[in-house]
C-alpha cells in the first residue's frame, strides 16, 4: 500500500550509511525536493548509485543541481556512476581521498540495475571487453559464448530508490515527462524501499493503464507537493 | 588548416544516408548534421532518453527541468520521436539498431582500437555511454583533427586506456579519410592541401595507400 509523505519525512527515512539509487541524468529527473531535505539533514556515508553527479548551476536556479548538493556536502562516501565530468566536486573529493568512485559504462549500469530488479544473476555484455572496466569490482568474470567474449556484470541493488514522476496517482502509479524517466524505471524495481516524488498528485484513472510506466505496486512512498497534503 | 572542423564535418556528412539512426558525440560531431545534403534526414539518438531528437527547442518549447539531451542541455523529441528509458536506449545501442556513431578520439590505432574517455591522473570524467556506443553501433566514425598540435594521435598502438578494442571503421581528419582494415589503415582519400608524405609524417601508424586514392571533396 503506497503511503503519502512530505519531502522532510521521506529524507528522514534514509539512515546513515544507506545505499541509494537516484533516478536522473545530469539532474534531469532527480527527486529535487527530497534531495534538498536530505542535504539539510546532512545524513552521511551514503552510497550513491547515479548516472552522474549532476552539475553546478541548475535550470531551477540552484547552485548545486539535484544530487550535486549531496556530493558538495560530502555526504557521499562511495559513488557508482558512468560520468562525473560536469561536477568538479567529484574529482576534488576523489583526490582528497574522501570519495570512492566506481565508473561503469552507462548501458551496463542500466542493465545491471534492471537485472537486480528482475531477479537475474547478472548481465552478459560485450561492452568493456579489452578495457580497464574488466578489473571493476562489479565484473564477475569474462565469458566466451559461441565465439564472442562478454563481461559478466553483477546485478545492482540498493536499500532505497529515489525517483521523480511528473504525475503520480493515488495508487502510486507514475507517469514521467520528457527525458526524466532515464534510470528511474529500472531503479524502481531494484531497491528495498522505493520513494517517488510527485510533481502533481492525480486521481486514480487520470493516468490511463497503458500510460503507466512505474506501477504503484513498486512504490512504497509517494512524496506529495506541499499543496496536495 | 583553417576551418579544419567544418571541413571534417562536411566530409563525415557524406557517409550518412537518409533515415540513418545516428548518435553524435560531443564537440565536432555535433556540427555534422548542418552539412547534410538536402533530402538526407537522420534519426538522432540522445542516449539519456530520446530516439528522434528534434531541432533545438525554441524558448517556448524548452523545458530544461524535464527534457534535455545527454549533455544536460534543453532538447526535445521531433514530432516522430519518442522518449525512452535508459535500458531501452542502450538496448538500441548494443542491439545494433544505431547505424552510426560519430565521435572524437584522444588516440586511435591501426587495429581500430579507440581511446577517448580518460587521461589517468589528469582527467577522469568517465566513459558515459561511449563504450556501449562503439561496441554496438553498426559503423563507428572517428572525426578529429589529425594530430594534437603536431603530436601523433593515429598510432601503431594506443597508449591511453581504451574505450573499446577493434571498434573503429573510419577515421576522417582534415588531412584524409582512413579506413581500418584487417591489414591496417588504408588511406582512401587525401586533402590536396597536403602531400601523402605529409599525411604519413603526421601519422605514427604506417599507411597503406589505396590503389584508388582520391582527393577529398
Amino acid at each position: 500500500m503506497t503511503k503519502f509523505i512530505s519531502p522532510k519525512e521521506a529524507a528522514a527515512l534514509i539512515p546513515e550509511g544507506a545505499s541509494i539509487m537516484f533516478g536522473g541524468f545530469m539532474g534531469c529527473g532527480n527527486a529535487h525536493k527530497v534531495i534538498a531535505e536530505l542535504a539539510k539533514l546532512g545524513t552521511k556515508n551514503l552510497t550513491m548509485i547515479s548516472n552522474d553527479g549532476a552539475m553546478f548551476n541548475g535550470p531551477d536556479g540552484s547552485e548545486y543541481y539535484g544530487v550535486a548538493k549531496l556530493i558538495h556536502n560530502k555526504q557521499v562516501k562511495k559513488m557508482f556512476a558512468t560520468h562525473v565530468g560536469l561536477n568538479p566536486d567529484v574529482a576534488q573529493q576523489m583526490n582528497e581521498g574522501t570519495l570512492e568512485l566506481v565508473l561503469i559504462p552507462q548501458g551496463s549500469m542500466a542493465e545491471m540495475i534492471r537485472a537486480g530488479g528482475a531477479g537475474l544473476g547478472g548481465v552478459l555484455t560485450p561492452t568493456g571487453v579489452g578495457t580497464i572496466v574488466e578489473k571493476g569490482e562489479h565484473v564477475h568474470s569474462k565469458v566466451e559464448i559461441d565465439g564472442r567474449v562478454y563481461l559478466l556484470e553483477r546485478p545492482l541493488r540498493a536499500d532505497f530508490a529515489l525517483i521523480s514522476g511528473y504525475k503520480i496517482d493515488k495508487a502510486g502509479n507514475v507517469w514521467y515527462k520528457g527525458t526524466t524517466r532515464n534510470f528511474s524505471e529500472a531503479m524502481a524495481t531494484a531497491a528495498d524501499t522505493v520513494i517517488a516524488e510527485a510533481e502533481h498528485v492525480v486521481e486514480i484513472g487520470d493516468i490511463a493503464p497503458e500510460d503507466i510506466v512505474t506501477f504503484g505496486v513498486l512504490v512504497d512512498y509517494v512524496v506529495a507537493p506541499e499543496e496536495a497534503q | 588548416m583553417e576551418n579544419a572542423k567544418s571541413f571534417i564535418a562536411a566530409r563525415v556528412a557524406k557517409e550518412l544516408k537518409d533515415g540513418d539512426v545516428v548518435n553524435l558525440g560531443i564537440g565536432l560531431p555535433t556540427i555534422v548534421p548542418s552539412y547534410l545534403p538536402e533530402g538526407v534526414n537522420l534519426v538522432l539518438q540522445s542516449e539519456n532518453g530520446i530516439i528522434g531528437t528534434g531541432a533545438k527547442p525554441t524558448p517556448d518549447q524548452a523545458d530544461p527541468m524535464h527534457i534535455t539531451d545527454a549533455g544536460g542541455q534543453p532538447a526535445i523529441a521531433s514530432p516522430t520521436g519518442a522518449y525512452i528509458d535508459s535500458t531501452v536506449s542502450f538496448g538500441l545501442i548494443r542491439g545494433g539498431h544505431v547505424d552510426c556513431t560519430i565521435l572524437g578520439a584522444l588516440e586511435v590505432d591501426q587495429e581500430g582500437n579507440l581511446a577517448n574517455w580518460i587521461i589517468p591522473g589528469k582527467k577522469v570524467p568517465g566513459m558515459g555511454g561511449a563504450m556501449d556506443l562503439v561496441v554496438g553501433a553498426k559503423k563507428v566514425i572517428v572525426a578529429m583533427e589529425h594530430t594534437a598540435k603536431g603530436s601523433h594521435k593515429i598510432l601503431k598502438k594506443c597508449n591511453l586506456p581504451l574505450t573499446a578494442i577493434n571498434c573503429v571503421d573510419l577515421i576522417v581528419t582534415e588531412m584524409g579519410v582512413l579506413e581500418v582494415t584487417p591489414k591496417g589503415l588504408v588511406l582512401k582519400e587525401y586533402n590536396p592541401e597536403f602531400t601523402v608524405k605529409q599525411i604519413q609524417e603526421a601519422t605514427e601508424a604506417e599507411l597503406i595507400i589505396s590503389d584508388d586514392l582520391k582527393a577529398m571533396a
